[in-house]
């Protein structure tokens, strides 16, 4: 807080704010995006959707950026990155030192810049928007080009570290994760990662498509956590091939679990173990973890022509775009609410749009429906209207009765939810954790019941995004570093 | 680690594979099973841990070529290294005294069968083994499988070794026999189908070890689900025994064959390439 008032102050920024008139700033128009074209996208499930700003459209979109006394952008951002800061950072040229800022608080800076919902986030708080009634400005598209610009131009500098020779053990390697082990070994532990599949990366590697995220930006973070000497180990699932007793016996004296919400739900209706009938999960591991889709790996997997997904999350748009780029004829989305109450990222049910997928929405599946073979052929869906709203502040959903009509279909997705990991909860009795089977912690350090057990991410809140994921592992370090530095010593 | 030790041969497309995996061995218990994946371009397959050897860190898997995956992983020699290799996976056999067993294994399934058939023998069981194949090379295992039975019976379909008939003639014949307390059954679908059908008759809890198609193994997916007393259970994680009067046989063998054409497709292109 008061560093990034103190910065506010430095002479450069005040210049920089006087440079340009207000309105002159107000007078711009907010960047596009540049992207590819829809038609030709949908061909390539690799290749990556958005292209990304250029220098010079970079630093226009930065000079709309009002530099507020009080800016609310920052309220908005889980992990309260000082977003004035890095944005006028890049108004001036200095890209390095605007990524240096997103660094303090953020592990994953080129990540986030494209999956974060900046629309429900900071974006939402810009005066911009809420002052000016005008398209806010693009800190998503921002935080993007300043990290994509490190990565490209930077040299990663590999700071001294003095190291302690605590050994801490981490469990899971998604964002949560990594981001723990990145301030864990800048403090000086001995870091290893442990992750049950085979490739590191957690829902980044697994989940999200190479279109919307490309393997090579979490590939370049993991090889600057291994310069820094954070280990990994891969195919290994704590609690079954070692258990956290025989960790302890190799020295392990930390354990940071973040081993996410990764098991699928499903609605359980009639039909819904039929052949071409599977959860995102699958789906989407197969494709993206798997390279099912290329000839030259063995992992199979469906090619609908008419592809029903089911559900209205970030899960639900990239299976529904995935299975259009493995040219299905016809895609569609199928939800029981309405657009506006939709989880997913604003742009990701947009690019859905511009590449043709169809929209059912207020519509739910009751029964499928399968050839001779056990395949699926039909699903059967009713129709709904939207009543009170519920716990999570939607309104809920209410079928209509005697709506129902059937839709043709030869796969179908479902993405309706995941809940939390059960194999580390299940291994130790003593861990608390509530009735969803997420584990409970202390908010501001991170730490469960076991002291020297600390967790986040998806495992903590339940399926949720990844700055929070991210902002959890920082937070656990901090936490984790001060109990082991009270029990252990410097 | 997942360096392959020693390799053998039990018949013409079942063979015997012992790799390196030191934390596993340690770890593992009858009913476990591993996930791997041969090389980066493989699959990831799941198989049961047929034995470990713990001071010399390694695990045995009996495998069957059938597929792309299998035959990678059956021409592979000592020395070579297996890409991926994670486990233990699932839950372990429930082992407790309770008088006699009746042990079924079919084909490939006496592998897995071996490590509980021992576990339930150490704590003190009567076990009576019945061991099927479709003939006398697809017998597995028998010696040591006697090793911990206090008898065998061994069926096979065209009678070439032990009784001639299916796996089901042979349990009946001891059911009626005696007083059997639990029943344990491993192999082809249609087989543990049939015997769960006729424990059933006769009131003998049954444990059946199912083989799904897995992807991750570790429940992230669903791709092994069952439907268990009606209820979808993740074969991975809940499982891979369940009570065999539970599990609907019918649906776990229309699953199985889901992916029956791309799997063919995808073997004979693989057959192709390696007679280039
Ligand atoms: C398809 C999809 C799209 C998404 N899109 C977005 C988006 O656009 N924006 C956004 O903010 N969020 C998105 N999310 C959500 C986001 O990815 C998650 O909130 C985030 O990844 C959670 O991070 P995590 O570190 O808690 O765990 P995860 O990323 O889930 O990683 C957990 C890892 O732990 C491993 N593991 C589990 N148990 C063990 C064990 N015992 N031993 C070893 N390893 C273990 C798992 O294999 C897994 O790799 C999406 C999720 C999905 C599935
Ligand atoms: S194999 Fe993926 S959940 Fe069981």
């Amino acid at each position: 807080m008061e560093d990034r008032i103190e910065r506010r102050d430095q002479e450069w920024r005040k210049e920089l704010r006087l440079k340009t008139k207000g309105r002159e700033r107000t007078a711009i128009q907010r960047a596009e995006m540049p992207m590819m074209d829809p038609l030709e996208r949908v061909h390539y499930q690799d290749r990556e959707v958005n292209i990304g700003l250029d220098l010079n459209t970079a630093g226009q979109e930065a000079t709309r950026c009002m530099d507020c006394v009080n800016p609310e952008c920052v309220t908005g951002c889980p992990v309260n990155i000082d977003i004035p800061s890095f944005i006028k950072n890049i108004e001036r040229g200095e890209i390095l030192k605007a990524a240096g800022v997103l660094r303090e608080t953020s592990a994953l800076p080129a990540v986030c810049g494209r999956v974060c919902p900046q629309e429900k986030q900071c974006e939402a708080h810009c005066f911009y928007l809420n002052k000016l009634k005008k398209p806010a400005v693009a800190i998503g598209y921002l935080e993007r080009f300043a990290a994509d610009y490190e990565r490209e131009h930077g040299v990663a500098e590999v700071p001294e570290i003095k190291k302690n020779g605590i050994k801490v053990a981490v469990i899971g390697s998604g964002p949560s994760s990594l981001s723990f082990a990145g301030s864990m070994i800048k403090k000086g532990y001995d870091v290893t990662v442990f992750e049950a599949l085979h490739e590191i990366g957690g829902v980044l590697k697994y989940g999200i498509p190479e279109f919307r995220l490309p393997n090579n930006i979490v590939n370049s973070e993991l090889e600057n956590l291994k310069k820094l000497g954070v280990k990994f180990e891969k195919d290994f699932l704590v609690g079954r091939t070692s258990s956290f007793e025989d960790l302890k016996e190799e020295g392990y004296k930390g354990f940071f679990v973040a081993s996410g919400a990764g098991l699928p739900s499903f609605m359980h209706i009639p039909g819904e173990n039929f052949n071409g009938i599977m959860s995102s999960n699958e789906y989407l591991t197969r494709v993206n973890l798997m390279n099912a889709a290329k000839d030259e790996f063995d992992t199979p997997v469906f090619k609908g022509k008419r592809v029903v997904v089911v559900g209205g999350g970030n899960t639900a748009m990239d299976s529904v775009r995935t299975s259009k780029r493995l040219g299905a004829d016809k895609s569609m989305i199928v939800y029981r609410r309405s657009m506006n109450e939709m989880p997913a990222r604003l742009e990701e049910v947009k690019h859905a749009q511009d590449e043709g997928i169809e929209f059912n929405t207020l519509t739910n599946p009751v029964e499928y429906f399968a050839d001779e073979k056990g395949h699926v052929s039909r699903v059967r869906v009713q129709k709904m209207e939207l009543g009170k709203a519920d716990a999570s502040g939607r309104r809920r959903p209410v079928p209509i009765e005697g709506s129902e009509y059937d839709i043709d279909t030869d796969m179908v997705v479902v993405a309706v939810g995941v809940s939390p990991n059960p194999l580390v909860p299940s291994v130790l009795p003593n861990l608390k954790v509530s009735k969803r089977g997420t584990i409970e912690v202390n908010e501001e350090t991170m730490q469960s019941s076991i002291p020297e057990l600390f967790a986040g991410g998806d495992i903590v809140r339940g399926g949720a995004t990844v700055i929070l994921a991210m902002g959890d592992g920082r937070r656990a370090a901090n936490g984790m570093d001060q109990y082991l530095t009270e029990k252990y010593g410097k | 680690m997942n360096e392959i030790i020693e390799t053998g041969q039990f018949s013409e497309k079942v063979f015997k594979i012992v790799v390196s995996a030191p934390r596993i061995a340690k770890s593992r218990k009858p009913g476990h099973f591993i996930v791997l994946r041969t090389d980066e371009n493989g699959e990831r397959i799941p198989l049961t841990i047929a034995d470990a050897d713990v001071k010399q860190g390694t695990i045995t898997l009996v495998v069957q070529k059938a597929g792309v995956s299998t035959t990678k992983l059956c021409n592979m020699k000592p020395g070579d290294k297996i890409a991926d290799l994670v486990g233990p996976l699932g839950k372990a056999t429930k082992i407790k005294k309770v008088g006699t067993i009746l042990a079924c294994g079919g084909g490939v399934g006496i592998a897995p069968l071996l490590p509980i058939v021992e576990g339930f023998k150490k704590v003190g069981n009567r076990v009576i083994s019945v061991l099927a194949g479709r003939s006398k090379d697809l017998i597995i295992l028998e010696d040591q499988i006697k090793k911990w039975s206090d008898e065998v019976v061994v069926m096979t379909d065209d009678g070439s070794y032990g009784h001639k008939g299916v796996v089901t003639v042979g349990a009946e014949e001891i059911i009626k026999r005696e007083e059997i307390n639990e029943c344990i059954v491993i192999g082809p679908t249609v087989m543990m189908k049939f015997t769960a059908l006729l424990t059933k008759k006769y009131n003998i809890p049954t444990q059946a070890s199912l083989n799904t198609v897995m992807v991750d193994g570790t429940g992230m997916c669903g791709a092994c689900r069952v439907s268990v007393g009606g209820k979808t259970r993740f074969t991975c994680i809940d499982g891979p025994e369940f009570d065999a009067h539970q599990v609907d046989f019918d649906e776990l063998i229309l699953r199985l064959g889901g992916y029956k054409e791309e799997e063919k497709r995808a073997y004979n292109a693989y057959l192709e390439n390696q007679n280039k």
